[in-house]
């Protein structure tokens, strides 16, 4: 018998916001233990929550980017359970009535892991459903050390965004993807930076398998806490490996939590307190239900962005890029805007996306601040490599060059006499050198060694310290040798 | 006279006029409660280094400028404990003022010490008190109500000029009754809840204890008013509540709840209330019966409503961080349990488990959900009731001040003793308790006006005029 997973994930996520989630402490990370607290985030006797409206405009407006209905009322309850990291011992959470409800997430060929990428599974289009999207307050941090525990309460109160999904998932490689989207369209919206080093994405996953073609399901199992999106897909491939042992070998799956242990790849049942909870959810007596409808929503909306999927596809129509080129430049929305800006000043957008992904990229790497090129420069630039001005080598120098001090790229290439020979009548004079040079490999060629004419390439672009046209000589060299 | 006698209003003309400083009104007040207060234990810390030291800049011509004001001890006051009468908050002292005080301060008030009460505001007796019991003025043998027994005690025996309570179910009003004092309980979110301790967020407000009812208006105006930080506080400014103090109420419609006249009223209370009745009639008002056919509900729901927030609310005093942690545990289960344990008196552990109960899975939805809808329906009676009358008067209590230990040991009889203030809560409305007579036996009756919500002004007139024409609030207690 084949079995099939089911999935379901819960994604947390630390939004982008200034101030914590109902005080007036400063969301970051890093900070020294405890300075980013005051009497509402440690749970002082007396102290009042009152909700940051950028939190929940953001929230809304990851409703609005996966399609969710927003709900025109929220409300907040508390989600009682005793845990040191926690201040009130309780947690301010969204129970019944969340922001947003449903809501679905496409998975795009290229959002799978490059291994998987010709997989039937990320050809199929898929569709994965949301539940439900709810905005409540992050813990704590607790720290062991060799005689005793320490807390950091920095973290307690930051805005944390819930998205939760139906069961739709059913390999570790789609769950892999719909975390690489829902990564690209939180970033979009500016909601998150989503950064794994910061723990700012963290994600519970549901598993469950049962035969190929059954209905009902089996019974699942959660782990919990997983915090990388690589994780995620190294925790689920090893658990539906270990149910599916389990249930052919004639076992049942027992409802556990567990938690996965990314080093040694295993998962690690938690102690059973810490599971069969009962959290008491009531409404939060000190927070009024939030009306969404009018100047929240309104905000949201305006601060709706063009979505990754829009943008890529935009791309692909506008400048003629291919799906790969579209989907680098769109998974960084500051470098996509950029090309555009750049792109209206050349004639070959082309050109100039090849030079953006493949030595703009590259060169990003160690340079301060390479966005500081006037968009227009690099739009010249790519039309002078367009023309045959520039080769490409010549066109990567002359960008490093206008990375560290910029200035119109023709300048440049002028007054370092980098501008590519493109004069055939120059050319064939280096090219009958080169022929006269190396009868060896002139042989080979008439001999039927059609690759002896790289050595001559070679030699004449040696002499012209890389600044010959290579096509040129290439058509100048077939047609010498061929004659007679 | 001495100057602790005196009312805010009086004290306020003399110390203008600069026939007496503040430093005297503080010197008399310590005076007056290192004479009385080892009888009443109103107080269960004091600051007269820091009482004199404001004392001294006091800026009189603020509203409140000079005038000492006693504050109950579950509010936070920076740089002092707040211990809210309970032992897991021993060492704890607040890093913050809360908006009332914050908006006392800014008035000029001096803040003298702070008053015991029933350990977080639970009870109704002051009994539950981790420093002790405090007793009534009037007998010293009887309870000077709850919870916040001490600051009416202290105002009732001139250790306090005014003083700050607290009243979730009747904690301020009660005592008032029980002490001979004036006890406003303003409309739920008049007041911001930032700094007090919350035993029942819903339920909560603060309000003033005073020796009359043109004091508790102007202490009124003092605290209430939109807070920012507190999300359930009305967003517009406060009124002025004292103008229609003196206005007469010639024509106005009172209302009388005949459910709040059944068996097992104390018969003194009951022919206070009558008279007080015709004394109204007698200024022109029109007294009218009214019906609040949901008031047998009151109690049960209150006691479900009230503890299930109590249960979270009170989560956060764990020892781990504030607060007295149980020495010597070996794991985090046992800090836990053993803190909780040793720190929490036996009425709170009480209610946290009742209102555990009341939210767990599979009772949720027989006892919190539906107290949730018996507390609309209690509401709807008033907004019906009010169509027919501007205010409801009722006695504040059934009985007059019970003895010490009489009620201990049954907490359905302590619960009664609440009985015609907890609607109040429940329909966020707000009321004045104020003397209405006394019983044979010397101990003061409270008579209780019922407003709309945000109509203190009219419970302030209507008592107003009572007071006024009539001299029960003149009456001290035999103390020396
Ligand atoms: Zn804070």
């Amino acid at each position: 018998m084949t079995y099939e997973a089911v999935i379901g994930l819960e994604v947390h996520v630390q939004l982008k916001t200034a101030t914590k989630l109902f005080c007036g402490c400063r969301n970051e990370f890093g900070a020294e233990p405890n300075s980013r607290v005051c009497p509402v985030c440690l749970g002082l006797p007396g102290a009042l929550p009152v909700p940051n409206e950028a939190a929940v405009i953001q929230t809304i407006l990851t409703g609005l980017m996966m399609g969710s209905s927003i709900r025109p009322r929220a409300k907040f309850d508390r989600k009682n359970y005793f845990y040191p990291d926690m201040p009130k011992n309780y947690q301010i959470s969204q129970y019944d009535q969340p922001l947003c409800l449903g809501g679905e997430v496409s998975l795009p060929v290229l959002a799978f892991p490059k291994d998987a990428q010709k997989e039937p599974q990320a050809l199929a289009g898929k569709k994965v459903r949301l539940v439900r999207i709810h905005l409540e307050e992050d813990v704590g941090k607790s720290f062991h050390l060799e005689n005793c525990s320490g807390i950091d309460f920095n973290r307690a109160g930051t805005p944390l965004m819930e998205i939760v999904t139906e069961a739709d998932l059913t390999t570790p490689e789609e769950a892999f993807a719909l975390l690489t989207t829902i990564r690209e369209i939180l970033r979009y919206g500016k909601v998150s930076d989503v950064d794994m080093e910061k723990g700012q994405l963290r994600c519970d996953v549901n598993i469950s398998v049962r035969p190929v073609g059954t209905e009902a399901f089996g019974t699942k199992r959660e782990i919990k806490n997983l915090n990388s999106i690589s994780a995620v897909r190294r925790a689920l491939k090893h658990e539906i490996q270990s149910q599916i042992e389990l249930v052919s070998s004639g076992g049942t799956v027992v409802q556990e939590t567990l938690r996965w242990d990314d080093a040694r790849g295993e998962t690690i049942p938690m102690r059973t307190k810490e599971q069969a909870h009962d959290y008491r959810y009531f409404p939060d007596p000190d927070l009024l239900p939030i009306r969404t409808e009018g100047r929240l929503r309104t905000e949201a909306e305006r601060r709706m962005p063009e979505l990754p999927e829009t943008k890529k596809s935009r791309l692909r129509e506008t400048y003629g890029l291919s799906e790969y080129q579209a989907s680098v430049l769109a998974s960084d929305p500051p470098l996509a805007d950029y090309f555009e800006k750049a792109a209206r000043s050349t004639r070959n957008p082309l050109t100039l996306a090849n030079l953006t992904l493949n030595d703009y990229l590259a060169l990003r790497q160690d340079s301060p601040d390479p966005m500081s090129i006037p968009p227009e420069y690099f739009g010249q630039l790519a039309d002078l490599v367009s023309d045959g001005t520039l080769n490409s080598r010549q066109g990567r120098e002359v960008l490093a060059i206008l990375i560290q001090a910029p200035r119109p790229p023709k300048e440049i290439a002028q007054e370092r006499g980098l501008t590519q020979i493109s004069d055939s009548q120059v050319l064939e004079e280096f090219c009958r050198e080169a022929i006269a040079a190396n009868p060896k490999s002139v042989a080979d060629f008439k001999g039927g060694k059609a690759a002896a004419i790289n050595s001559l390439k070679g030699f004449v672009m040696k002499k012209t310290r890389g600044q010959a046209n290579p096509q040129r000589i290439h058509e100048l060299l077939e047609s010498l040798l061929r004659e007679p | 006279m001495s100057i602790a006698f005196a009312t805010i209003h009086e004290l306020r003309k003399q110390l203008l006029a600069k026939e007496v400083h503040p430093k005297e009104v503080v010197e008399s007040l310590l005076d007056r409660i290192s004479s009385v207060d080892s009888r009443i234990k109103a107080y269960n810390y004091l600051h007269p280094e820091r009482a004199l030291e404001s004392a001294e800049k006091a800026d009189v011509s603020l509203p409140l400028g000079g005038i000492p004001i006693a504050v109950k001890d579950l509010i936070s006051v920076r740089g002092e404990p707040c211990t809210c009468s309970s032992r897991l908050l021993e060492g704890y002292i607040a890093p913050y003022d809360a908006t009332v005080i914050e908006r006392l301060r800014a008035a000029g008030a001096i803040l003298l010490g702070r008053t015991n009460m029933d350990e977080f505001a639970m009870g109704s007796s002051t009994e539950n008190s981790a420093w002790g019991v405090t007793r009534n003025p009037w007998d010293l043998s009887r309870v000077p109500g709850g919870s916040s027994g001490g600051s009416a005690a202290a105002v009732a025996a001139q250790e306090a000029i005014a003083a700050l309570g607290s009243d979730t179910g009747g904690s301020i009003r009660q005592p008032a009754a029980f002490c001979g004092c004036v006890g406003l309980k303003p409309t739920y979110g008049r007041v911001s809840r930032y700094g007090l301790t919350a035993f029942a967020s819903s339920l909560d407000q603060i309000g003033p204890l005073t020796k009359t009812v043109a004091d508790a208006g102007l202490l009124l105006e003092i605290i209430a008013g939109a807070d920012p930080r507190d999300n359930t506080c009305e967003p517009e400014p406060a009124p002025s509540f004292s103008t229609k103090l003196g206005e007469e109420i010639r024509g106005m419609t009172l209302g009388v709840p005949k459910e709040y006249f059944v068996s097992g009223m104390d018969p003194e209370v009951e022919a206070a209330m009558q008279k007080a009745i015709a004394h109204l009639e007698g200024l022109g008002a029109i007294l009218r019966e009214i019906s609040l056919p949901h008031t047998p509900y009151s109690i049960a729901t209150y006691y479900l409503v009230a503890t299930a927030e109590a249960s979270a609310n009170l989560a956060r005093f764990d020892g781990m961080r504030y607060g007295r942690r149980a020495p010597g545990c070996n794991d985090l289960l046992e800090t836990y349990g053993r803190t909780r344990d040793e720190g929490f008196g036996r009425e709170v552990k009480r209610r946290i488990l009742l209102g555990t109960y009341s939210l767990s899975s599979g009772y949720y939805d027989a006892y919190y959900l539906r107290a949730q809808k018996v507390r609309m329906r209690i509401r709807e009676d008033f907004l019906t009731a009010f169509r027919d009358c501007q205010a409801i008067v009722t006695p504040t209590s059934p009985m007059p001040a019970f003895r010490l230990g009489e009620r201990t040991e049954d907490p359905l009889q302590m619960y009664l003793a609440d009985i015609f203030t907890i609607a109040v809560n429940l329909a966020g409305l707000c009321a004045i308790s104020l003397p209405c007579g006394f019983t044979q036996a010397g101990l003061p009756i409270g008579l209780q006006i019922i407003g709309p919500m945000r109509k203190e002004e009219t419970v302030l007139q209507v008592g107003y005029a009572y007071e006024q024409s009539t001299s029960w609030h003149t009456l001290r207690p035999p103390l020396g």
